[in-house]
């Protein structure tokens, strides 16, 4: 059931001229990102093969790029979010998936996992731009995995975030400011705390997904991004069961 | 119908749902067996739609018990809403998706096999006459063609309560016959459920009928019976040479005769007996030159408004039985 409703999720996504002009301009800021970082590290090159222990390839143009990505996932998430629960409560499409056989769970997790998959596949283009280097240079293939990983760990914590918001309202316009108040203000909170043991670096996204930029895998920031992602999953189901209370 | 006694698909008993203070249902029980076509009749507002709400699980009573093909809904709803299909008032249609998907994405959801749906796909759109829409996008579909694209949606997992809200709202009348005539032949498999505010539809699709004013239900019988309810007994005529209102009055059985234009009565008499052929022969007697005899018929307006009335002085009728 969770696959079928995430299905129709990417259907309907995919139907859409919107989305697909969504794709093509992403890609197409990608691509310049990394021509940009590409063209300023053939610059310096020189000067860093004179150092003892010059950095790679990858830490100089991957490790950036998925930085910036992050940002403008932050931004982007809730433009796809918005939709997910809101529009299908004003279109009234929420009154079929209420009275099908689905409980709660599934129809978040569908909308969930449709959604994560559809991101994924957006930033998909990032990490094939960075594998072409491979052709000439020999890439650092893991730190790229955990690029990848935590950009995907952090796309699920935008998703959930974005579906809850979502699940709150009735105007997927009013989704998409709210889910970018809650993930900018995590942000703001995050970068403009001096403090390092403020609460603030803690619940933030973005600053766990720092070690993942740089190579670390740690277990602790993973586990933060799946509670994270939970606690906003379970209280989207929450919210979903209300409406058969609250009507 | 095909049993003496079929099987009860649904069973709701003493609803009630209140929205914050305001009580919207009072104590509303419902029964339906396989086969029959219920009415639910009642002015906007009356608590229709929400009533519907609740016996479809998207919006738990705040008491009563509700058992779909004797599941209890509420506490088992996975396996009740299997049996349910349900059209809102607005169609819950994904307008960027084609109807195939969307009708296969809904038979689905209610947990039919891939196999099954494609089969009952080609059933269902032969039976809502879409055939020929099938590959069409539904934000493109006219109005009458999205209703119906509806109403597929609700039948094509082959349900045994079938809830249709005002199912014919917002068609023209060719649509508005199509659709009544498929809602008939649900209704022979399938139980089925309708709200509507038309007195018409009722007349026309409904085994029987229900009809709620402020969150209750005041009367329930079938709607033959219904229609007889509170009766007028007379009739209409028109005479080109007409006698004087005296002479019409002594025929025996008349109670009444009105004069509606020079040539035009409304003639009311007694319900046992009826002096129309009476009134022929003498016509014909006396030469009074019958035109017109039109027996007047109750309108369900009427009707409506009579048993509404009644139900304001607190007055319930008890529930017809159907079989």
């Amino acid at each position: 059931m969770i696959r079928l409703l995430a299905l129709r999720e990417l259907r309907s996504l995919f139907s859409m001229p919107s989305t697909w002009f969504a794709l093509a301009v992403l890609q197409f800021i990608f691509a310049w990102f990394f021509l940009a970082r590409l063209d300023a590290f053939l610059e310096i090159q020189p000067q860093l093969a004179q150092l003892a222990n010059p950095p790679g390839v990858t830490i100089t143009i991957a490790a950036p790029l998925f930085n910036t990505a992050a940002l403008l996932l932050m931004m982007l998430a809730p433009m796809f979010t918005m939709r997910l629960i809101a529009e299908e409560r004003r279109n009234q499409t929420l009154t079929l998936l209420l009275s099908a056989p689905l409980s709660s769970r599934h129809i978040v997790l569908g909308k969930f996992f449709g959604l994560l998959i559809f991101l994924a596949a957006l930033m998909a283009g990032l990490p094939l731009m960075l594998y072409t280097l491979a052709f000439g240079t020999a890439l650092d293939h893991g730190m790229l995995l955990s690029n990848m990983l935590g950009l995907l760990l952090l796309t699920a914590s935008y998703v959930a975030v974005g579906l809850y918001v979502s699940a709150l309202t009735t105007q997927p316009v009013i989704a998409a400011i709210g889910a970018l108040a809650v993930l900018v203000g995590l942000w703001l909170a995050d970068i403009g705390t001096a403090a390092e043991d403020s609460p603030w670096h803690l619940i933030s996204p973005l600053n766990h997904f720092q070690n993942f930029n740089a190579g670390l895998l740690d277990s602790g920031d993973a586990v933060f991004f799946v509670l994270f992602s939970a606690f906003f999953l379970l209280l989207a189901m929450r919210r979903i069961h209300n409406n058969r209370i609250y009507g | 119908m095909p049993n003496a006694t079929p099987e009860i698909t649904l069973s709701a008993r003493n609803l009630s749902r209140r929205f914050g203070n305001r009580q919207i249902i009072h104590d509303v029980s419902l029964e339906l067996r396989r086969g029959e076509v219920l009415g639910l009749l009642g002015h906007n507002g009356a608590g229709k739609s929400t009533t519907l709400q609740m016996l479809t699980g998207c919006l738990l009573p705040d008491e009563g018990k509700i058992e779909i093909c004797g599941i209890d809904l509420l506490r088992r709803p996975m396996l009740a809403k299997a049996h349910i299909g349900y059209l809102p008032e607005t169609p819950p249609l994904y307008r960027e998706l084609s109807v195939n998907d969307y009708l296969i994405f809904a038979a689905r959801l209610r947990g039919m096999k891939p196999g099954d749906a494609a089969e009952a796909l080609v059933q269902t759109r032969q039976r809502c006459g879409l055939e020929t829409v099938g590959k069409k996008i539904i934000g493109t579909l006219s109005k009458g063609y999205q209703q119906r694209v509806g109403i597929a949606q609700a039948i094509i997992h082959r349900p045994a309560v079938i809830v249709l809200d005002e199912p014919t709202v917002g068609l023209d009348p060719t649509q508005i016959r199509d659709i009544r005539t498929l809602i008939r032949e649900l209704g022979d498999s399938s139980s089925v459920i309708l709200s509507t505010h038309l007195l018409g539809e009722v007349q026309s699709v409904c085994d029987r009928v229900e009809i709620m004013q402020h969150g209750k239900l005041i009367y329930g019988d079938t709607s033959a019976r219904m229609q007889k309810y509170g009766g007028i007994s007379g009739f209409i005529i028109s005479l080109r040479s007409p006698p004087s209102l005296s002479e019409l009055e002594a025929i025996a059985g008349v109670s009444s005769v009105e004069p509606l234009s020079a040539t035009q009565f409304r003639v009311l008499h007694a319900p046992d007996i009826n002096p129309s052929a009476a009134l022929l022969t003498l016509a014909e007697r006396q030469g009074w030159q019958l035109e017109q005899l039109t027996p007047l018929q109750a309108t369900l307006e009427e009707v409506f408004a009579r048993i509404t009335d009644a139900g304001i002085t607190g007055e319930k009728n008890t529930t017809g039985e159907t079989s």
